[in-house]
């Protein structure tokens, strides 16, 4: 087995939503083949087994897929491995020695709710407002009977890999969620079937982000940088696009 | 006793359902809306059930643990789902689709859901496509189709290694539709901690609040249980952490019967544990094993690293004892045979549990870019998890738990014992029988929550017309007391030990001697086992801080309270059964060769447990019969 390096967390802590935040720091030794999180786990047993609070951080299915992980590790949104979800960051990637700083996901429309827990919820929002194809259950078409070029399908799939996990906002210095929104909005504009609602959809879901305090894009490409899942800037642009037309066309006209 | 009515109605199977859709009462549209209905858990069967009962008018109030309904275990199902659309022209049909699931659950599921599975598959491809999900397709725009274990039709459709993740994506657009339109009251970071039954009748849930910590009663007139499977009963397993069985365990505590809780899948290609630190398990696609070759050293505990191990000193196990499968067997064979190599100490890797599946051939043969065109992104997974490069050193695997066929009990209506209280997805136990066939268990969830339930919800409304429930009611009241004791009595036990630690405890017994291969010794030593851990969980845990705040120890120990419960069942449900079957090994009935051998005269039944106290079950039997597919036995030689 390979042998442990030893390290010094800074960990942010933060009792309640209320409660003021501070960094606490933690000696731990680790085994290399852990990642970050089975790390936090070792860390978290020892502190109950000394009835101490264990440290608040959320994670689900541990491959990087289901987007409920998220930790800012020495400043870097997921840590400093490119497109890697905190979950599949191995210790292996860190050096004997070496200190880091763990936080939350910081931005102004995520509430620190406790430790390294933030409520992404807003996200959801911004679904609710468009992010959809209005079609009932029942009996659609045949799959078939809508032929999409292969290349289309898969820049659909491209966009439509977004965990949700809510890190782009945390690298955007202006806490903008302008990926999250642009990976949505072009999974359906570039399908057939997301046509009709198209421009509706855009416009309803980019206010809406408006509304929940998410900032606006500068271009500095950091949400893409830091994305795990690396969704492409581009959708950003497609979105963009969408809604100045959707804004000079009258027919689609909303608010 | 219970009596378990199936509800199965008459008639030639091809027509069961569409019959009985007909004959079905209907709840008419100015109705609906005087229906509150509770879905828990927003996975693929409860996203979908409760996005489309909303479209039908139902007032739906759903609830998840997750912060948003889009984290759901469904999320990571890679391969993806069956449909019978036959769009290869290979000769793939509805019965087809029906015949491989009923002879891959080996025998032992109920042949009048699987056909209506099968049925209504097709309906799920359209409706996902008209959602929005990119399926892969072919060069003229068309949907393609890959193939999968246990058929000889290629009826997969897929979205790269990514299908669960795309179709649930669809399942929570139509569910977010019908929260922004108001139809549906999404409840998040809300724990199910008990059912409330009125008159016999589900009426009701009392859940936590994650974050608070209050205790929140909440009425309808039904209640639907979509919470998924509880393979993490092993501690290691492949689902998610948070995946669990409270909610059915606690419904089941109110009286809906357990059914065949033993059957549980083993997948063969999971990633090893690196040791003791490990928290849980990550799945390889079994496609790996189309190229790559399994062994372990001949002799027992040979410490030399894989490149150093000669030919002739190495065992390839599988093409030895399977010549004509091979490498190939499916997923029970050969998760059994590396959990025997390893037990007679010839496991590999740190902690001796472990299989070498070896690409050195392949790369001979094929070459390396040939290799990596087929599974680069699978190697780069594996490099990144292990830091081991599999084009190099041979890849590691061990098999991990990963689905689990058991579940409530449910009727053709997919209705548990408990009116009004009715059980989609893994949850339930319906339609896998003892063994789920690849690229099933996504049709299952959606098929429930799409196509199912939308009608046997409405026959059971039709018909009982139920009256609003007031949450003042007192069996509301016992209900929350009951949740507060059992908080209160894990928060004041302030032991030693770890929740965690318990679980590891628990996961080494379950795996050990309820897992991948049973003996009657072994299981009769599981359950003492596993009664001794209970006691020492409720004198001996510790959890800090109160039940005020987001408290995941708190979650966890009552996860684990379940756990430990149901594991003991799981040991009696196979051990009552004499025989083995799919993902249920008995070392005591197997073939001369080494063959799962069922015993269709004495078992050819489903086990529903009654609950009677902790520890003390009753059991009940539904029979089973085959009318269109006759019980054959497998074979792999």
């Amino acid at each position: 087995m390979a042998e442990k390096i030893n390290l010094t967390l800074n960990i942010w802590r933060k009792e309640s939503p209320e409660a003021e935040g501070y960094f606490e720091e933690f000696k731990i030794s680790v085994t290399p083949d852990a990642s970050i999180l089975e790390m936090l786990d070792e860390l978290n047993n020892d502190l109950e087994a000394q009835n101490k609070r264990p440290i608040a951080f959320e994670s689900d299915c541990r491959e990087g897929i289901c987007g409920t992980c998220g930790i800012v590790v020495n400043g870097h949104p997921h840590g400093p491995i490119p497109k890697t979800a905190t979950c599949q960051l191995h210790m292996r990637n860190f050096k004997d020695g070496e200190t880091l700083y763990l936080e939350p996901f910081r931005a102004k429309a995520y509430k620190n709710i406790k430790d390294l827990v933030v409520d992404r919820s807003p996200l959801d929002k911004i679904i609710q407002a468009g992010g959809f194809i209005s079609v009932n259950t029942g009996n659609p078409p045949d799959a078939n009977s809508i032929p999409i070029p292969k290349e289309t399908a898969l820049q659909a799939l491209d966009a439509a890999e977004c965990i949700g996990c809510g890190a782009c906002v945390a690298a955007c210095k202006n806490a903008s969620a302008m990926l999250f929104v642009g990976a949505k909005v072009s999974q359906f504009a570039l399908l057939p079937q997301g046509q009709p609602e198209r421009y509706e959809r855009v416009q309803a879901m980019v206010n809406t982000m408006d509304e929940m305090g998410f900032g606006s894009c500068t271009n500095t490409y950091a949400c893409e940088a830091e994305c795990p899942k690396g969704i492409s800037i581009t959708n950003i642009a497609r979105m963009n696009r969408d809604y100045l037309k959707a804004k000079i066309s009258s027919h689609s006209m909303q608010y | 006793m219970v009596k378990l009515d199936s509800k199965v109605p008459a008639g030639h199977i091809s027509e069961k359902w569409e019959k009985h859709k007909f004959e079905m009462k209907l709840v008419n549209p100015a109705n609906k809306r005087k229906y509150d209905i509770i879905v828990v858990g927003t996975g693929l069967a409860g996203a979908s059930a409760a996005a489309t009962l909303a479209e039908l008018g139902y007032k739906v109030k759903a609830f998840s643990f997750h912060d948003t309904p889009r984290r759901a275990h469904s999320i990571a199902a890679q391969g993806g789902i069956n449909a019978a659309k036959n769009y290869q022209n290979d000769g793939d049909s509805v019965y087809r689709l029906f015949y491989d699931t009923v002879k891959g659950g080996d025998f032992r599921s109920r042949e009048a859901n699987v056909y209506r599975l099968a049925e209504v598959s097709n309906n799920i491809i359209d409706q996902a496509v008209a959602q929005g999900v990119p399926f892969a397709r072919e060069y003229g725009g068309y949907l393609t189709n890959r193939s999968f274990g246990g058929a000889q039709v290629s009826r997969t459709f897929y979205a790269r290694g990514e299908t669960g993740q795309q179709l649930l994506l669809g399942a929570y657009s139509a569910l977010s539709r019908q929260i922004g339109a108001g139809n549906v009251q999404m409840y998040t970071r809300r724990e199910m901690l008990d059912l409330v039954v009125v008159d016999g009748h589900a009426r009701g849930i009392i859940v936590r609040n994650l974050l608070t910590g209050e205790i929140e009663r909440y009425a309808g007139q039904a209640v639907i249980l979509a919470t998924g499977g509880y393979s993490n009963v092993y501690f290691l397993s492949t689902n998610a952490m948070n995946s669990n069985v409270t909610a059915a365990w606690r419904a089941h505590k109110r009286g809906a019967l357990f059914a065949n809780p033993a059957f549980t899948q083993i997948h063969p290609t999971a990633i090893p544990a690196h040791g003791g630190a490990q928290s849980k398990l990550v799945l390889m696609s079994e496609s790996l094993r189309n190229d790559g070759r399994i062994w372990v050293p001949k002799k027992p505990g040979d410490t030399r690293k894989p490149n150093e191990i000669p030919e002739e000193e190495r065992d390839y196990y599988l093409e030895v004892k399977y010549p004509a499968f091979g490498n190939l067997v499916p997923r029970d064979v050969a998760s059994r045979n590396a959990k025997y190599v390893c037990d007679e100490g010839r496991g590999v890797g740190p902690t001796g549990r472990a299989v070498y599946l070896d690409f050195a051939d392949a790369i001979k043969r094929m070459g390396r870019k040939a290799v990596e065109e087929k599974y680069g992104n699978l190697f780069e997974m594996y490099e990144n998890i292990t830091g081991d490069n599999p084009y190099e050193v041979p890849m590691m695997i061990y098999p991990a738990p990963h689905y689990t066929m058991g579940g409530l009990w449910v009727d053709y209506h997919l209705m548990s014992t408990i009116p009004g209280l009715f059980v989609l997805g893994e949850a339930n136990f319906s339609d896998h029988g003892a063994n789920r066939l690849g690229a099933s268990a996504l049709m299952q969830g959606l098929a429930d929550g799409y196509f199912v339930i939308p009608y046997t919800l409405g026959n059971y409304l039709g018909t009982e017309r139920p009256q609003k429930v007031s949450t003042d009611r007192p069996e509301f009241a016992e209900a929350e007391e009951n949740v507060k004791n059992t908080i209160k009595k894990l928060l004041s036990i302030k032991g030693k030990k770890t929740v965690d630690a318990i679980h590891k405890e628990l996961g080494h017994v379950m795996i050990d001697k309820v897992g991948i291969s049973r003996t009657k010794e072994g299981l009769e030593e599981a359950i003492k086992k596993i009664r001794e851990l209970r006691e020492e969980f409720w004198n001996n845990i510790n959890i800090p801080e109160d039940d005020k705040t987001l408290n995941q120890t708190l979650e966890r120990a009552g996860r684990i309270a379940d756990f430990l419960e149901l594991g003991e069942l799981m040991a009696r449900d196979a051990l009552n059964r004499n025989e083995s079957c799919g993902g249920h090994f008995r070392e005591e009935y197997q073939t001369e060769e080494g063959e799962a051998l069922r015993n269709d005269e004495e078992y050819s039944y489903v086990a529903a447990w009654e609950f009677k106290k902790v520890g003390e079950w009753e059991l009940n039997k539904e029979p089973l019969t085959f009318e269109y597919v006759k019980p054959s036995m497998r074979s792999y030689k």
